[in-house]
């Protein structure tokens, strides 16, 4: 619960690091053992964060064991990641935007790959609370199938994935089952489409495509200018 | 015939006039008060709409997106300095703190740390826009309840600390400093003896600034007991900062989750209060920025020496990784979830803004208040447009 002297002294960092670490493979196993098999994936960066990636049946029971059973109170935010690669092209030296259905797209690799804790399916719910007391964060991870956009509410557990599930419906098209009113949060009401997802263009730059990378020449400053000129054919 | 006494006659005033509220069948109509898009209280054009019953508001939906910029989507097709100057805009009033943890999160995916005296100088940008953003605050909160005077106080002295960064950095508003790997520039000469002449007169306006208003009967009575926010409630809606310290909840990243900056090397405190009211979150800001002042002379005094910049690439790609960094802004808990495969550009930026938490409470929070408080609960909150809409 919440600490209400506020004469504590700040944490050290030195044997934190070690101590955390042990900390997170503890709640890691603790995770592991009330999921069983719907702990689908894991990953673990010792001294600084915590992923687990949970099946999606288990995505809303995950969240309330994470907050009333392991006293991560703290909703910090949800969202959605489209692992699809862009059929325009990411790189900012393209110089011109790539249009859907041309023969180009066929030159952009478009497998998907997942981050970190893995994945099966092009989209993936994440959500980050933390546990304040010990000052700890966990991102919890979800993949949810092209077939079937939805997943549990997180709103009856953490009052405030509302908006940030509005948000995520709107910008992905993510359905959340048992929330209490998924409207337009930042788009007008008719919108169509989903603008975070990765086919969507940017209109932007299509309409007027970047001059790409413009600023290479030798700048004041930099005193090795055959490390710089490496670096530049390194990129291209 | 008696005449009769002040108290009987008060009495008989009284009578008559319960007697006249039991008889007479008052019948209220539902009304809906459209507040903003275009309001003072709302530091940019977030629109309210309340449903009131006579003068006390049942349901309140906060509208916003008329300023939604899509930086997330943006930020998929720009290089990773190139980011910057986007999310400069996320938080106009404290904008330096705004590129913060986006760079940390950079350096940390590619493994590189700044050097020692950027990380100071990082730091003492970082608090002076923390003072900044938060003096801005001080006057406003003054002003939303009807005292005039605090905002030119602020405004005058918030201009100290605008200078000097504007002194360090070029940029009044905009920075755009931050660099990965450290600092685009050193401090120029004669910085840190004006800086610090500028931190006595943010404490001198911080003295005025209670003198005007703490104790005020009118501000107090506005203020007190407003718009209170359980610990529990505020934890649940993921609000941070200065709004669940008010609360009673003693966590600040600045200390329990230090990444990057030097806060764990000063001598300061973390100031909570148990009321959880917008009085309590007034105080908790006042004590902040006396905080940060104290906190920018000791980094003054200790500035380590050497270069600003460490060795990186010319042209910038992030290794394959996912990262989350968050930092204590003024608004609140700052973070940004980036998310590389290696390339030029981020594969994906998620940006969590302390206001967008912040401010999802306040369809909770209005439910059962007056008219007038909703300023008063909105100016308290203290949100920054940018810092929702994004």
């Amino acid at each position: 619960m919440s600490r209400l002297s506020s004469t504590d002294t700040p944490v050290e960092g030195e044997t934190e690091v070690v101590e955390s670490d042990e900390a997170r493979k503890a709640l890691l196993a603790k995770i592991q053992t009330e999921f069983g098999d719907a702990v689908v994936g894991s990953h673990l960066a010792p001294g600084d964060d915590l992923w687990v990636r949970v099946d999606r049946s288990a995505w809303a029971a995950a969240g309330a064991y994470l907050k009333t059973g392991l006293g991560f109170e703290y909703f910090n935010f949800l969202s959605a990641i489209d692992w699809k690669p862009s059929p325009f092209g990411r790189d900012m030296d393209a110089q011109v935007d790539l249009s859907l259905g041309h023969d180009e797209a066929s030159e952009i690799d478009m497998a998907i790959e997942q981050g970190v804790a893995g994945g099966d399916t092009r989209f993936q719910v994440f959500a980050r609370v933390n546990d304040i007391v010990n000052g700890r964060g966990v991102t919890l991870k979800a993949d949810v199938p092209d077939d079937d956009l939805s997943i549990d509410s997180w709103v009856p557990v953490y009052s405030g994935a509302n908006w940030h599930e509005r948000e995520c419906w709107e910008m992905f098209g993510i359905s959340f089952e048992g929330h209490p009113g998924l409207r337009h949060i930042y788009l007008p009401a008719g919108f169509e489409g989903n603008p975070l997802r990765k086919d969507y263009p940017l209109l932007a730059r299509r309409l007027k495509p970047w001059p790409g990378i413009v600023d290479v020449e030798q700048m004041p400053g930099d005193d090795d200018p055959a490390d710089a000129a490496e670096t530049t054919e390194e990129a291209e | 015939m008696t005449a009769i006494s002040d108290r009987e006659q008060l009495g008989y005033i009284a009578a008559q006039a319960a007697d006249a509220r039991v008889n007479v069948e008052i019948e209220t109509e539902g009304m809906t008060l459209n507040i903003g898009p275009q309001h003072p209280a709302t530091h940019g054009t977030l629109r309210i709409v309340a449903r009131l019953d006579g003068e006390q508001v049942i349901a309140a939906d906060p509208i916003m997106g008329y300023m939604h910029r899509g930086y997330e989507k943006l930020a998929e097709v720009r290089t990773y300095p190139q980011v910057t100057t986007l999310i400069n805009r996320i938080d106009w009033v404290g904008s330096f703190a705004n590129e913060v943890p986006f760079i940390l999160a950079a350096e940390k995916l590619m493994d590189v740390e700044a050097p020692p005296r950027a990380a100071w100088i990082r730091t003492i940008l970082f608090e002076m826009s923390r003072i900044a953003n938060i003096s801005l605050f001080l006057g406003d909160m003054g002003l939303q309840v009807g005292a005039v005077t605090p905002a030119f106080f602020a405004f005058r002295d918030r201009e100290h600390v605008l200078n000097q960064i504007e002194a360090a950095t070029g940029g009044r508003f905009h920075p755009n400093f931050d660099r990965i790997g450290g600092l685009k520039d050193d401090l120029p000469a004669g910085w840190i003896a004006e800086t610090k002449r500028a931190m006595k007169k943010i404490r001198s306006f911080c003295d005025e600034i209670e003198g005007l208003l703490q104790g005020n009967e009118i501000f107090e009575a506005r203020c007190r007991g407003i718009g209170v926010i359980p610990a529990d409630v505020g934890l649940s809606y993921g609000l941070s900062g200065a709004n669940i310290r008010a609360s009673g909840v003693n966590w600040d990243t600045r200390r329990d989750n230090p990444c990057g900056l030097v806060h764990s090397e000063l001598d300061w405190k973390v100031w909570t209060h148990p009321d959880g009211d917008s009085f309590a979150r007034f105080w908790v800001r006042l004590q902040e920025v006396r905080e940060s002042t104290k906190m920018v002379d000791q980094l003054c005094d200790g500035l380590p020496s050497g270069p600003v910049m460490a060795k990186v690439p010319r042209i910038i790609k992030v290794p394959a990784g996912e990262a989350y960094v968050e930092t204590e802004n003024p608004l609140g808990v700052m973070g940004y979830y980036v998310v590389s495969k290696g390339d030029l550009t981020p594969y994906r930026v998620k940006i969590r803004s302390a206001s967008f938490n912040n401010i999802s409470i306040t369809p909770w929070l209005l439910k059962g208040v007056y008219v007038p408080d909703i300023v008063t609960i909105l100016g308290s909150l203290y949100f920054i447009l940018g810092d929702i809409d994004r």
